[in-house]
């Protein structure tokens, strides 16, 4: 009880301090940190909802999905992971460097983050187009032939691993954005929350793609 | 207190303009557009929900005209599938889920815990356009393509694959809805943990703050799951993807299975901050503590967990395993004591009470005949054997029409008339509102109680036609509508009546206790002059009159 209305009182120092009449405009940092950790709960359910039709698929067609997996490049699968793994230590030394009020290593740090996230699309790019033009496509004249299990197999394999692409280009976004704020002292040793909720989203793609790698590439 | 961009004139320190007058640094309409004041937003967004809970009702309206005689009446099967399709999707999307966390969550619950605005301003301005946008493309949907949506509210799988009519567009709407639900319910969590006022703990906060607070975790973590079904369905119906479509392999149960992962616990959404504003207004009304704070306060999240699992309750005669529906069956009976528990505290808050019967008081009463009579049904329905003979038949129409509108529907009038002075600084006429209520009541009776007895006689839902048996069933049904309708539609009337020319509130009409009511009708805007310091519970009138006391001796 005393404890949290210290907290409280804290807190409304901090409103009062901040406070534009009819703004309603504040900086609370724990706040700012609690929502971005519930927006990654919804992120995590959201791709939850795509994993269980992932594992009740891989229970009707067990068979079917390790001939489909066959399919998948395990190599620039490999690489992928790689990447991320790299971008994502990188989004950490880039706090640590603002923390420490070293801005220029921040942004090295954060456009080497950039680069892996372009790397990884690349990737991601000429791996579809590759299946594309065999035809392994929703509709395509190769997935046709295919069994029902290889269907649904491809079916979430675009769904999910699109998803997820689309969510490392949001991070990229995301990033991006902090690094502009970064570059014009928006954002500083002292006031790096949005940094460092930019970093737990891109930690949380990374996650994704940790079980999305296995769950495709690795399991025949 | 820092000055901003408003010069606040000098005759008027001291004394805070209410939150209409209160200049701003956007003029007219966009004052209004572009706020991030809470109160603001609230009331936008009750104005733009009324005018959806209207379109519905009228369209309910026109389905029971039809309904009345057998064979067609006043329209084709297929205009009937359409309108009871968007009904669903109006009332359920835009009406029901958003009603009370989006209008007096956004509104009442920042002043209850003695905040001057949610966490988050810009956002919950956010959610409001996301959610303006998802009404206006379900809209935009009805008069594009190749005709509205025939699938019904749930959208099931093949059909709803299958359909030539619009029903992408429709599907996606409610993927924006969803979206704007998720940013409000992840802006109350953290207002809720974040703004209290110094002394304000978690069990000091009113019942309705902790409807909002279990409301707004299912809010988070069930949405994404309908959010990823419904863009599967999309992606399944634009590029054929096979997830779904037994065609290519995919497994229609599946999506009733992620559909209901959301659309269950979303009844929850619904009625849990509808439970709390009861809690208030008994506890105001019977002009004593509410019974049992702590366990009201604990079944709101027994509720919201339990609620959770209970999916499969819907899917008993869609060829679940029998395992699987004995163990749902049970989770659906396990339900029924958080909502028992907060039932018999309500009666027994009452009990020796000083009860005052106003016009929320009589909403809130009428609430606890209307929902029981729902929550009990839905142990027959929640009961494997009975569920089989009444699945899809009138019986569970009339039963969610009980705990729905029932229940959210009559709590979100009782909070329209509870919280009006607030809101707006005025008063209604009390009589004419008590009528309104005893019509509707009767109405609402009439119009869904003989479902029960048709379904019951084996009446499918959704059915155009009907054989000649039940048709007296429908006429009964259908004269209860045009009762309805017009306690609805008097009820409106008073308010807006009472909007124009009623007299001003002071205050505290009601001789609430909890915050809001400490602060002017209509309040500042940033609604109090200084945080307040709490030191007494919530429904703690001896405290509060003792605060009173010492407040004159101040002055």
């Amino acid at each position: 009880m005393s404890q949290d209305s210290e907290i409280a009182i804290h807190h409304q120092h901090e409103h009062e301090a901040h406070a534009h009449v009819g703004e309603h405009v504040h900086r609370d940092d724990m706040g700012s940190k609690m929502g971005m950790w519930l927006f990654l709960f919804t992120e995590v359910l959201l791709f939850g909802g795509m994993f269980i039709l992932y594992a009740a698929y891989r229970f009707t067609y067990s068979d079917a999905y390790k001939v489909a997996a066959e399919h998948l490049d395990t190599y620039i699968g490999t690489i992928n992971t790689i990447i991320l793994l790299a971008s994502s230590c990188a989004v950490v030394l880039g706090i640590v460097a603002l923390q420490r009020k070293n801005k220029g290593l921040c942004l090295g740090f954060l456009w080497f983050t950039q680069l892996c996230g372009a790397a990884f699309m690349v990737n991601k790019y000429f791996e579809w187009t590759h299946k594309i033009e065999l035809g392994i496509y929703p509709k395509g004249p190769a997935l046709a032939d295919m069994s029902e299990g290889e269907v649904v197999f491809f079916g979430l394999y675009y769904v999910m691993t699109g998803l997820h692409g689309l969510h490392i280009i949001v991070g990229m976004i995301f990033i991006g954005t902090v690094m502009v704020m970064i570059q014009k002292n928006k954002l500083t040793h002292d006031n790096y929350q949005k940094l460092e909720n930019a970093g737990l989203y891109w930690h949380l793609v990374d996650i994704i793609w940790i079980f999305l790698f296995p769950l495709f590439y690795l399991i025949h | 207190m820092a000055n901003g961009s408003i010069a606040v004139p000098a005759e008027q320190k001291g004394k805070l303009v209410d939150f209409y007058k209160q200049e701003s640094k956007h003029k007219g309409i966009w004052s209004w557009l572009l706020t991030v004041d809470h109160k603001r937003i609230g009331l936008m967004y009750l104005l733009v929900m009324i005018g959806f809970f209207l379109t519905a009702m009228t369209f309910g309206f026109l389905m029971r005209l039809e309904m009345l005689t057998p064979g067609q009446t006043i329209m084709k099967p297929q205009t009937y599938n359409t309108l009871f399709t968007l009904h669903g999707v109006i009332m359920v999307f835009l009406f029901i889920i958003p009603g009370v966390p989006a209008v007096f969550g956004n509104f009442i619950m920042p002043i209850q815990i003695g905040a001057k605005d949610v966490i988050f301003p810009r956002l919950n301005l956010l959610s409001w356009y996301l959610y303006i946008a998802g009404g206006a493309i379900a809209i935009f949907s009805l008069f594009t393509g190749t005709g509205a949506a025939d699938t019904g509210w749930t959208f099931y799988v093949p059909y709803s694959l299958r359909t030539t009519t619009n029903v992408s567009l429709t599907v996606f709407a409610a993927f924006v809805l969803g979206f704007s639900s998720i940013l409000t319910g992840l802006n109350f969590i953290t207002t809720i943990h974040r703004m209290r006022a110094p002394g304000m703990t978690f069990f000091k906060m009113p019942l309705f703050c902790w409807g909002i607070y279990g409301t707004a975790w299912i809010q988070v973590l069930a949405t994404p799951v309908i959010g990823i079904t419904l863009v599967l369905v999309i992606l399944e119906r634009t590029i054929g993807i096979g997830v779904f479509d037994p065609a290519l392999g995919g497994d229609p149960l599946l999506y009733q299975h992620l559909f209901w992962i959301y659309s269950h616990p979303a009844v929850y959404i619904m009625i849990l901050p509808a439970m709390g504003v009861v809690s208030d207004i008994i506890a105001t009304f019977s002009r004593k503590p509410i019974f049992g704070y702590t366990p009201i306060a604990m079944s709101t999240l027994a509720i919201a967990l339990v609620g959770y699992l209970v999916w499969g309750h819907h899917m008993f005669s869609a060829g679940t395993s029998d395992t699987s529906n004995v163990i749902f069956s049970l989770l659906t009976f396990l339900v029924a004591i958080p909502t028992g528990v907060k039932v018999f505290n309500w009666v027994a808050s009452l009990y020796r009470g000083s009860i005052e019967v106003t016009a929320p008081m009589l909403y809130a009463l009428c609430f606890i005949f209307v929902f029981s009579i729902g929550g009990l049904t839905g142990l027959v329905l929640g009961t494997l054997n009975t569920d089989i003979h009444l699945t899809d038949t009138y019986f569970v129409v009339a039963h969610f029409h009980y705990v729905m509108f029932g229940g959210m529907g009559i709590l979100f009038f009782a909070s329209l008339h509870y919280w009006f002075p607030k809101m707006f600084g005025r008063m209604y006429n009390e009589k004419i509102a008590k009528v309104a209520c005893i019509i509707f009541v009767i109405g609402f009776n009439c119009l869904y109680f003989p479902m029960f007895i048709a379904g019951y006689l084996g009446m499918p839902r959704r059915y155009y036609d009907y054989l000649p048996e039940f048709q007296i069933y429908h006429v009964i049904s259908t004269v209860g509508s045009w009762i309805m309708i017009s306690g609805i539609l008097l009820m409106f009337a008073n308010l807006l009546k009472g909007l124009r020319q009623g007299p001003i509130a002071p205050a505290n009409p009601w001789d609430s206790t909890t915050l809001e009511w400490t602060v002017p009708s209509p309040p500042p805007m940033e609604n109090f002059e200084e945080i307040p310091i709490v030191t007494r519970g919530p429904y703690d009138r001896d405290g509060l009159i003792e605060s009173k006391v010492k407040h004159q001796l101040k002055h």
